[in-house]
């Protein structure tokens, strides 16, 4: 942590030692390389960026950008420090007996077995909010997202609650929980409250008269004796 | 100087007006404001806190007695946009901070913003009452409902003036579209629609539907393990509605066109600087992550901001920037310690003056700064408490590279990395900037003569 008047007294000696080595991938501002040869403080700075991505996957809700950069920052390390072996997305077997390059390879394993677990729960926990529908069917036409386009299973993550139920079928319904039901308007419970604003009915000005308004509309919606408005057509 | 055309010549002086905040240490994290933004007149700015609340200040008329002071901001009104939210399926917190506040032109008396968090994206109205009926025959003074079968004759209300009251009701709420994180809001400029961009998606909306969005760019990989890539800011052309551009973590921009197809996967242009060699390092991916985008006024160019530089691109070339300004290229030999700490992952936010002939960006230790494009002057300002005197002149920061430090420098190592400006707004026309200092709002204003 750069904390106020901590001085680096090294550092010019570590700008000249840098330049006078081809190694474009040497960072003269780190702690460790004045201590050490440029093995190790590659070394030191690939566990660095192993210890962040640990970091960033035990999170919850890992920041995309974050994650994603040091994966990449991670692979280019890996890459000057081992730049025979082969970086696959997947697990690769070590490549060679040295004791550094099975920790690299195991490291590389780690990582990836790592990436692609978390990756995987993220594409995997989408999919359970996402109507199982492949992009490529869609073709040039776009992906409106909800409404009523003509392949519906192109739901996404939005439309009615109630095209999703009828789409996935009484399977779908019981595969997964999809709280954007519950979340929905259309399913709140009384209880809850009414939140102002998501559905638009007649004469939203007083506030008073808006509730019953909306709630006779909501009810004639849920009855089938009233559609949803209609929305627009796509490109408009 | 003529007010309203901003240029930073030698005669601009920047001067201190407010600070809104509040000074105690120990600050609350909810106060650490997230965003700002004037309004399309300037007579609003608007503030995002972590904590989900908008304030909105208001510019008070001009008085003739106080010539030496330009209109002040004051408080306008103050609202809690997004409550923290639990996602049940992901069991997930989904954070209330505002990310964005974007307003709307303004049609009629009342003022619409959108602001966002991770996952929602609002509407919000904001209107004035400065009337109150008086005289229902249903009900009473006190508001209670009469017996009707009391009432002999009828009245008719009447409405009579009253305290002002400034109210903010949430027109509108666009949920559940975006299974990433939202990055950014844009209004187009046929004012029917936006967009909002979350890390790999960007949506389209129209403001009257919330129950449906198109998606116009997906850049998701079929297989996540390929992802390599994501979006980081997004933004519609000033005036051609079809036109939009997204920039990426790997500090490319792409510029789409919806008229192209309704999905814009394939982009119109590419913009991307070739990397400098000399420069290359473990930290080159990073540092050129770009963090903002900003069409310009004219929307003849668009401004990107990366770790190190702020860059200024002519959408007619796309293979290099026409402009680089270095904002703290000081900081170049300290990638690694930046990158231990985090802070190499900072977003910071560029502006454009009314003009486009003045850029900003802020940095490290309170410091912002100002280029000129015209003269390449640039120049470091300070918020913070101690330049706090009404009117006083910002005097310019410099940081000390190396050597010796004169008097008033302050070297590299003594920066304080915790203290730093993402997020400044100019005003339209004047100028007029706000500095966003974690939990405070300096204003500034250049010097009345």
């Amino acid at each position: 942590m750069l904390s106020k008047g901590l001085k680096r007294k090294r550092e010019e000696e570590e700008e000249k030692a840098a330049l006078a080595v081809d190694a474009w991938w040497l960072d003269p501002g780190h702690p460790d390389v004045a201590q050490a040869a440029p093995a190790v403080a590659s070394s030191s700075l690939f566990d660095l960026s192993v210890l962040k991505l640990h970091h960033s996957l035990r999170q919850s809700e890992p920041d995309l950008r974050h994650l994603v950069l040091v994966v990449n920052t991670l692979r280019r390390i890996q890459a000057s420090m081992a730049p025979a072996a082969a970086l696959p997305p997947v697990p690769s077997p070590p490549a060679a007996a040295g004791a550094a390059d099975s920790l690299l390879a195991s490291s590389d394993a780690a990582l990836s077995a790592s990436m692609a677990s978390l990756l995987e729960d993220l594409s995997h926990i989408e999919g359970l909010s996402q109507a199982p529908q492949p992009l490529a069917d869609e073709g040039p036409l776009g992906r409106p997202t909800g409404g009523a386009p003509p392949s519906l299973g192109a739901l996404d993550l939005l439309g009615p609650a109630t095209g999703c139920l009828l789409d996935d079928g009484l399977e779908g319904l019981f595969e997964d929980i999809d709280t954007s039901m519950y979340d929905s308007e259309l399913w709140a419970p009384a209880s809850e409250g009414f939140k102002p604003g998501p559905v638009e009915g007649p004469g939203k000005e007083e506030a008073p008269e808006l509730d019953e308004a909306e709630l006779d509309y909501l009810m004639d919606v849920l009855v089938g004796k009233q559609a949803l408005e209609r929305p627009p057509g796509p490109g408009r | 100087m003529i007010p309203g055309i901003g240029t930073l010549t030698q005669d601009t002086l920047w001067c201190f007006s407010q600070v809104k905040g509040t000074i105690e240490f120990g600050t609350t994290e909810a106060d650490i404001i997230s965003t700002v933004e004037f309004n399309h007149t300037g007579e609003l700015l608007a503030t995002g806190d972590k904590g989900g609340r908008v304030v909105i200040f208001q510019r008070e008329q001009e008085s003739k007695n106080q010539i030496h002071r330009r209109g002040e901001y004051n408080v306008y009104s103050t609202f809690q946009s997004h409550e923290p939210e639990f996602d049940y399926l992901k069991s997930l917190e989904i954070e209330e901070k505002i990310n964005k506040i974007r307003w709307l032109p303004q049609q009629n008396a009342a003022y619409f913003l959108l602001s966002t968090n991770d996952k929602t994206v609002k509407l919000w109205k904001v209107s004035e009452r400065d009337k109150r009926p008086e005289g229902y025959n249903l009900k009473d003074e006190e508001g209670r409902l009469r017996d009707p079968s009391t009432i002999t004759t009828l009245r008719v209300p009447v409405l009579r003036p009253m305290d002002l009251m400034v109210e903010a009701t949430p027109r509108r709420v666009f949920a559940n579209a975006h299974t990433y994180h939202i990055n950014s809001i844009s209004v187009n400029s046929d004012y029917e629609t936006y967009m909002s961009a979350d890390d790999l998606r960007i949506n389209l909306w129209n403001f009257e539907i919330t129950n449906q969005s198109f998606n116009i760019v997906d850049i998701k990989p079929a297989n996540m393990e390929e992802l390599t890539e994501v979006i980081t800011a997004a933004e519609f052309h000033p005036h051609h509605c079809n036109t939009f551009v997204y920039s990426s973590s790997k500090g490319t921009i792409r510029l789409c066109d919806m008229r192209a197809s309704a999905l814009c996967d394939r982009h119109t242009k590419f913009f991307e600087e070739p990397e400098d060699p000399s420069n290359r390092s473990f930290f080159s991916e990073i540092i050129s992550s770009i963090s903002d985008v900003k069409f310009s006024h004219s929307g003849r160019y668009i401004m990107t901001r990366d770790y190190l530089t702020v860059k200024v691109w002519d959408l007619n070339m796309e293979n290099r920037p026409i402009e680089t300004y270095q904002v703290h290229d000081y900081l170049r030999s300290k990638l690694c310690s930046l990158y231990e700490n985090d802070c190499i992952f900072d977003k910071f936010e560029c502006v454009w003056n009314g003009s486009d002939s003045v850029i900003m960006t802020g940095s490290y230790n309170n410091f912002f700064r100002m280029f000129d494009r015209n003269t390449k002057r640039d120049v470091t300002l300070e918020a913070s408490r101690e330049n706090s005197k009404p009117r006083a002149i910002l005097k310019p920061r410099k940081v000390c590279v190396g050597g010796k430090r004169r008097k008033d420098e302050i070297s590299v190592d003594s920066l304080d990395f915790s203290k730093k400006i993402l997020h400044t707004a100019w005003h339209p026309s004047e100028n007029i900037i706000a500095v966003a200092a974690t939990n405070n709002l300096y204003i500034f204003q250049d010097k009345v003569n």
